[in-house]
C-alpha cells in the first residue's frame, strides 16, 4: 500500500534534522496563523496562487528563490563548518551519510531552486513590460510552470524530513547513482524533482521565445529590443535545446533503476561516459542560461546610471549570440580526464577559450558605458562594479582549467569549486540581485533601502574572497572537492579562512533579508514612494508606465521607432500618445495550475516511494485538469476603455498631488 | 474579436491556421504505415543486422517529418519563417550532439581500449 515508505523511513535518530523540522514546522505554522488570523486565504488563493498575470507569477517565482536561497546557504554554512574542524582525526560533526546529502542537496537547490527560479522571475516581471505586451503569449502555461517548478522544491525539501536525499553530487553520475550502488530513495527524490522543475523550465522556454517573437510592441525591432530581453530570448533558445538533453538523460537513468536497463551501469553493455557526455551536453548550456539574462541586467543597469546609452549595442547583441552558439560545443571541458584523445580534448579546450573572447567584449562594453558619464554611484553600481572585478578573475580561472594540460592537475579539486562559485556568485548572483534592487521599485511602487543595500554588497563582497581564495589555494595544494575530513595540515589554515568567509557571507544574506524588511515598513515614506513610473530615469518601456502597473500594463501600447524610444522621447519633451484608448482583452485566473502542480506532486512522490496507485492518482489528475481546462472556454474578459480611464485620471491624480507637496 | 491584436492573448497570428480534418488522418495514416514498416523490417528477419537498423533509422527520420508537416503545420508560407528558422536550430542541435558524442565517444573508446 505504501511502497517502500515506512515509519524508519523518517530520521528521528539525527538531531539536526528533527531540529530543522520543529523550526519548519514553528515557521509554517506561524505563516499559516497569521494568514488564518488576517483572513487573507481568499484573497492569496484569488489574486495570488491563481493568478496568470506575469508580474505576480514573477514576484512568486522571486520568493521562491529567497526561500531557496535561505535554504542552500544553510547547507553551505553546515559544509564549511565541516570542513573547518573535521581535521586531523576529529570526525566532525556531519557523519559522510549527511555530509554527502548536504553537498548534493546544496548544489541542486541553487542550480534549479534559487538561480533558475530567480532567473524566471525577473523574466516574468521584466520581459513582457519590455517589449510592451499586456502578458506573455501564454498565461496559464506560465501558471503551470511556476507550480511545476514550486513543487518540485517542495519535493526536494521533502527529502530532508522523508527518507534522504541523493548522496552523489549534483549532476548523479552513475555508476554510483545506479541501483546497485544507491538502492535508497535519495537519487529518486533528485531526479523526480529535476524532471518535473525541468518541464516547467522547459514550458517557460516556449512561452518567452514565443512573447518575445510575436508580442513585441509595433515598431520594435529585433534590433531594437532591449538587451535585458535579448539575453531572456538567448537564455530561451537555449532552454529549448539544451533541457530536452537533461529530460532524456535523467529518464535513462530512470529506467536503468525503475526498470533494470543498461544505459549507464558497469555490466550489460552499459557505458558510464556516454552519462557525462549527455548531462554536460545540458549542464553547459544550463550555465549561460543562468548567466546570459544577469548580462542583461547589467547592460540595463549600467547606462541607466552611467546617464549615457549602452556602448556598442550591436556587439552586446552578437557577443550574447555567439556565446549561446558557443556554449553547445564546449561539453567536454567538464571531463577532460575521461581518456579522450589530444584531437578531441584540444578542439574543447580551443572552444573553451574562445568563449572568452565575447564575454570580453561585454566586460570592455560596460567600461566604456561607464567611461565619461554621469555615474549615479548607488547600490546598485556597487553590485556592478563587485561582479565586473570578482567575474573577471572568475573568467580567468576558467581560462586556465579550460587547458586540458592544467585541467588534468586541477580535475575534481576544490580549485574547480572556487572557480564555479566565482561566476555564479560573483556573475549569476550578483547579477540577480542587482536587478531585484533595479526593477523592486517598478513592482512595489517604491524604492529599496539603500544603507542596507550597501552593507549587504560588502558583506557578499569581501566574503566571497575570504571564502573561495583560499579554496582555490588549497586547490593549488591538491585538496580535492566533497571531502568530509582530512589530516593535511596545509589544508587547515585554509579551511579556517574559508569559514570566515562563509560567516561574512552570512551577514550579506542577514543584510538582505533585513533590507527587504526595512524596504517594505518604509514603503510609505514619502523619500521612497514614486508615483511617476520612472524612479531612475530609465531608458526602457518598463519605465514608462505606472509603478506597480495595472494588470493590463499598458493603457495604449506604444508605437517603438528605434532604440531606447522612451528615453528619446523624454527627453525631447514628447511622449504621450493620441491613440484611442480601446477594450483590453485579457486572460481570466484559473486554478488549473495549482491542481497540475499538486497532482504533479503525487506523481513525483508516488514514484519515489514505489506507490504506484498514488502516482496513477497522480497522473490520471494531470490529464483529467488538462481535459478540463481545454474544454472551459470562459478564460478571457475585456476590461473596458472606462475603466482603463479611470486607471489613468487616478494616476495623474496621484502625480498632480505629489508634484503639489 | 475585432481588437484581438491589441489583447495579451493574441497569438492569432495569419499563417499558421490549423489544418483540416483531412490533413491529420493524412499524417495519422502516414505514421501508422511508417510504424507498422519498422516493426515489420524487424519481425520478419529479411535483412541483415546492419541493413535493418539502416532502414528503420531512415523510417524513424522521415515519421519525424510527416509530425512536422502534418502535426506541427510547419509550411512554406513566408509568416512563419521562424517555425522554419526554429526548427534549422533544433536540427542543428541534433547534429552537434549526435556527431559530438560519436566523435568524442569513439576517441575516448580508442583511447582507452574499452573496444
Amino acid at each position: 500500500m505504501l511502497g517502500k515508505l515506512t515509519l524508519s523511513a523518517i530520521p528521528f535518530d539525527v538531531p539536526i534534522l528533527v531540529g530543522t523540522f520543529v523550526g519548519v514546522a514553528v515557521v509554517g505554522v506561524a505563516v499559516l496563523g497569521l494568514i488564518t488570523y488576517f483572513g487573507k486565504w481568499g484573497y492569496l488563493w484569488r489574486e495570488w496562487l491563481t493568478t496568470v498575470d506575469h508580474k505576480r507569477l514573477g514576484v512568486m517565482y522571486i520568493v521562491l528563490a529567497l526561500v531557496m536561497l535561505f535554504r542552500g546557504f544553510a547547507d553551505a554554512l553546515m559544509m564549511r563548518t565541516q570542513l573547518a574542524i573535521a581535521y586531523n582525526g576529529n570526525p566532525g560533526y556531519l557523519p559522510p551519510h549527511h555530509y554527502d546529502q548536504i553537498f548534493s542537496a546544496h548544489g541542486t537547490i541553487m542550480i534549479f531552486f534559487m538561480a533558475m527560479a530567480f532567473m524566471t522571475g525577473l523574466f516574468n516581471v521584466v520581459v513582457p513590460l519590455q517589449i510592451g505586451a499586456r502578458d506573455v503569449a501564454f498565461p496559464f502555461l506560465n501558471s503551470v510552470s511556476f507550480w511545476l517548478t514550486t513543487i518540485s522544491a517542495v519535493l526536494i525539501n521533502v527529502s530532508l524530513f522523508v527518507g534522504e536525499f541523493a548522496q552523489v553530487g549534483w549532476l548523479a553520475y552513475p555508476p554510483i547513482s545506479e541501483m546497485q550502488f544507491s538502492p535508497g530513495v535519495g537519487i529518486d527524490y533528485y531526479i523526480w524533482a529535476v524532471q518535473l522543475s525541468g518541464v516547467g523550465t522547459l514550458l517557460t522556454g516556449v512561452n518567452f521565445f514565443t512573447t518575445i517573437l510575436k508580442m513585441r510592441a509595433p515598431g520594435m525591432g529585433l534590433m531594437q529590443m532591449p538587451i535585458f530581453t535579448w539575453t531572456a530570448f538567448c537564455a530561451s533558445i537555449l532552454i529549448l535545446a539544451a533541457f530536452p538533453v537533461l529530460t532524456v538523460t535523467l529518464g535513462c537513468l530512470s529506467l536503468d533503476r525503475y526498470l533494470g536497463m543498461h544505459f549507464f551501469t558497469n555490466d550489460g553493455g552499459g557505458n558510464v561516459m556516454l552519462y557525462l557526455n549527455m548531462i554536460w551536453a545540458w549542464g553547459h548550456p544550463e550555465v549561460y542560461i543562468l548567466i546570459l539574462p544577469a548580462f542583461g541586467v547589467f547592460s540595463e543597469v549600467v547606462p541607466t546610471f552611467s546617464r549615457k546609452p549602452l556602448f556598442g549595442y550591436a556587439t552586446m547583441v552578437w557577443a550574447t549570440i555567439a556565446i549561446t552558439f558557443l556554449s553547445f560545443i564546449v561539453w567536454v571541458h567538464h571531463f577532460f580526464t575521461m581518456g579522450a584523445g589530444p584531437s578531441v580534448n584540444a578542439f574543447f579546450g580551443i572552444m573553451t577559450m574562445i568563449i572568452a573572447v565575447p564575454t570580453g567584449v561585454k566586460i570592455f562594453n560596460w567600461l566604456f558605458t561607464m567611461y565619461k558619464g554621469r555615474i549615479e554611484f548607488n547600490s546598485m553600481m556597487y553590485w556592478v562594479l563587485g561582479f565586473m572585478v570578482t567575474f573577471s578573475i572568475g573568467g580567468m580561472t576558467g581560462v586556465m582549467l579550460a587547458m586540458p594540460a592544467a585541467d588534468w592537475v586541477l580535475h575534481n579539486s576544490l580549485f574547480v569549486i572556487a572557480h564555479f562559485h566565482n561566476v555564479i556568485i560573483g556573475g549569476v548572483y550578483f547579477g540577480y540581485v542587482t536587478g531585484l534592487n533595479y526593477w523592486w521599485p517598478k513592482i512595489m511602487g517604491y524604492k529599496m533601502n539603500e544603507t542596507w543595500g550597501k552593507r549587504a554588497f560588502f558583506f557578499w563582497f569581501i566574503g566571497f574572497y575570504f571564502a573561495f581564495v583560499p579554496l582555490y589555494i588549497a586547490g593549488f595544494e591538491g585538496m580535492t572537492r566533497r571531502l568530509n575530513h582530512y589530516d593535511n595540515p596545509d589544508w587547515h589554515l585554509q579551511m579556517q579562512i574559508a569559514e570566515i568567509g562563509v560567516l561574512l557571507i552570512a551577514c550579506g544574506v542577514v543584510c538582505q533579508l533585513t533590507q527587504i524588511y526595512v524596504s517594505i515598513r518604509d514603503g510609505k515614506l514619502p523619500a521612497n514612494r514614486d508615483f511617476t513610473g520612472d524612479i531612475w530615469n530609465g531608458r526602457t518601456l518598463e519605465w514608462s508606465i505606472p509603478s506597480p502597473p495595472p494588470a493590463y500594463n499598458f493603457a495604449v501600447i506604444p508605437t517603438i521607432n528605434g532604440l531606447d524610444t522612451f528615453h528619446n522621447e523624454k527627453e525631447q519633451g514628447l511622449g504621450g500618445t493620441d491613440k484611442p484608448l480601446e477594450d483590453i482583452h485579457m486572460p481570466k485566473n484559473t486554478s488549473a495550475g495549482v491542481f497540475i502542480g499538486v497532482f504533479a506532486f503525487l506523481i513525483g512522490f508516488g514514484a519515489i516511494w514505489y506507490i504506484w496507485w498514488l502516482a496513477a492518482l497522480g497522473l490520471l489528475g494531470v490529464m483529467a485538469t488538462i481535459i478540463l481546462r481545454s474544454a472551459n472556454l470562459d478564460i478571457d474578459y475585456y476590461v473596458p476603455a472606462s475603466e482603463v480611464q479611470r486607471d489613468l485620471d487616478e494616476h495623474s491624480r496621484k502625480l498632480m498631488a505629489q508634484a503639489a507637496e | 474579436m475585432s481588437n484581438a491584436h491589441h489583447s495579451a492573448m493574441g497569438h492569432d497570428e495569419p499563417g499558421e491556421g490549423h489544418a483540416s480534418y483531412g490533413s491529420y488522418m493524412i499524417g495519422f495514416f502516414l505514421s501508422l504505415i511508417l510504424t507498422a514498416g519498422a516493426f515489420a523490417a524487424v519481425m520478419v528477419h529479411a535483412m541483415s543486422p546492419s541493413t535493418t537498423i539502416a532502414v528503420i533509422s531512415v523510417l524513424a527520420i522521415v515519421q519525424v517529418f510527416v509530425h512536422v508537416v502534418y502535426f506541427l503545420h510547419m509550411n512554406t508560407d513566408p509568416e512563419t519563417t521562424w517555425n522554419r528558422l526554429a526548427f534549422a536550430f533544433a536540427i542543428l542541435v541534433v547534429l552537434i550532439v549526435v556527431f559530438g558524442f560519436l566523435f568524442v565517444m569513439h576517441d575516448t573508446a580508442m583511447h582507452m581500449m574499452s573496444r
